[in-house]
């Protein structure tokens, strides 16, 4: 897993999951990876995205985590890869082969205040309170 | 009672189901929340069966637990079906309570809030266990180009559901049917208003060829 980490007090830490970590795991230690990032406020990017069955689970344990004040559920957004893909963002970060599934970008609903997609971008607004 | 006895009864009403030709197909109505499923859903249950399903509400949410209406037979062109209805809780990946604290005290909405999350995930359980085939309302004067959309009908199709989507509150001005079809060119999309009743027996068409 490749992670841009910034500490300092307002810094946003996106984890990057490459396929290949995913390929290892099991739907619902998938599911842990990650809600427990997302828990810690950070935006997880998946480089192969999630199955329609692991997506159903993603919501239903979603759903069973959030609480008042605390955790108000996820923001989520998948990015469709086109054929050409070959100087993909990810591709050229991770190296190794090109992924055939969706980008997704998860992160906390409290913090991002829109998720917004367009045909070639997702921009997240991270609000730093 | 012996064993064996209690074994070939079970068996046997196994069989039964199986081989039973008019086990009524459970259509979930889907959707994100406050499109207007429990509007429509009383409105078949009414036209069909005489009485409703449950509560409708311009508050998100006031839908928190699967309710299912059985064999509702719905009649078409010398067509007959008949299907149990279940008014899922609309689905969303967020809950704030925060939400409807202007509708109701804090205590309310935070009950409200966790009702809602449970029901949401009761109605994905029932999506990938409990039904046999799909109608998806949506509001059709809103973008239906969200990622739950997206996620929902995914599931659906891997799922090998059938699916109409419904176009609901045609009625709004601002509602835009082909931004429905536009986004989801696959499917069968039906234009309705489930509070006016507009266009009702292009959709009872459609549940019974679907479904039947
Ligand atoms: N204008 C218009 N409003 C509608 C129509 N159908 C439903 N509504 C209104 O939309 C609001 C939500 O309706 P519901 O049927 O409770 O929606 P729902 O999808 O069951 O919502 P949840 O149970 O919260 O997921 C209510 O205020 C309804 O009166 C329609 O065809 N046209
Ligand atoms: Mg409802």
């Amino acid at each position: 897993m490749a992670e841009a980490t910034k500490t300092g007090d307002d810094g946003v830490q996106i984890d990057l999951i490459s396929g290949q970590r995913m390929d290892e795991l099991t739907t619902m230690e998938k599911i842990r990876l990650i809600l427990d990032g997302v828990h810690d406020g950070n935006i997880v990017i998946l480089e192969e995205g999630l199955t329609p069955d692991e997506e159903s689970k993603l919501i239903e344990v979603t759903m069973g985590e959030i609480s008042p004040d605390e955790f108000n559920g996820i923001e989520i957004e998948t990015y469709p890869r086109s054929e050409t893909r070959s100087s993909s963002l990810l591709g050229r970060l991770m190296g190794g082969e090109e992924p055939t599934a969706k980008l997704t970008v998860i992160g906390p609903a409290n913090q991002i205040e829109t998720l917004h997609k367009d045909e070639s971008l997702i921009s997240a607004l991270v609000s730093r309170n | 009672m012996g064993l064996f006895t209690g074994l070939r009864h079970s068996i046997s009403r196994v069989t039964d189901r199986l081989f039973s030709e008019q086990e009524p197909k459970r259509i979930g109505i889907y959707g994100p929340p406050n499109a207007g499923k429990t509007t429509l859903a009383n409105r078949i249950a009414r036209d069909w069966t005489g009485d409703a399903i449950g509560k409708e509400s311009h508050i998100p949410h006031e839908t928190r637990r699967a309710r299912r209406k059985e064999g509702v037979e719905i009649e078409r062109n010398g067509k007959s079906v008949t299907i149990d209805i279940v008014d899922t809780p609309g689905v969303t990946t967020k809950v704030d309570y925060e939400e409807f604290t202007d509708e109701m005290d804090k205590d309310d909405a935070i009950r409200r809030s966790r009702e809602a999350t449970e029901g949401v995930a009761e109605a994905m359980h029932w999506l990938r266990e409990d039904v046999d085939g799909v109608i998806y309302v949506l509001d059709s004067a809103e973008d239906p180009i969200t990622q739950v959309n997206t996620m929902l009908i995914g599931i659906i199709e891997s799922r090998d559901l059938p699916v109409l989507i419904f176009a609901n509150k045609i009625d709004l001005e601002e509602s835009s049917v082909k931004r429905i079809e536009d986004a989801f060119p696959q499917h069968e999309t039906v234009p309705l208003s489930a509070k006016e009743g507009d266009n009702m027996d292009e959709v009872y068409e459609n549940i019974a060829e679907y479904f039947g």
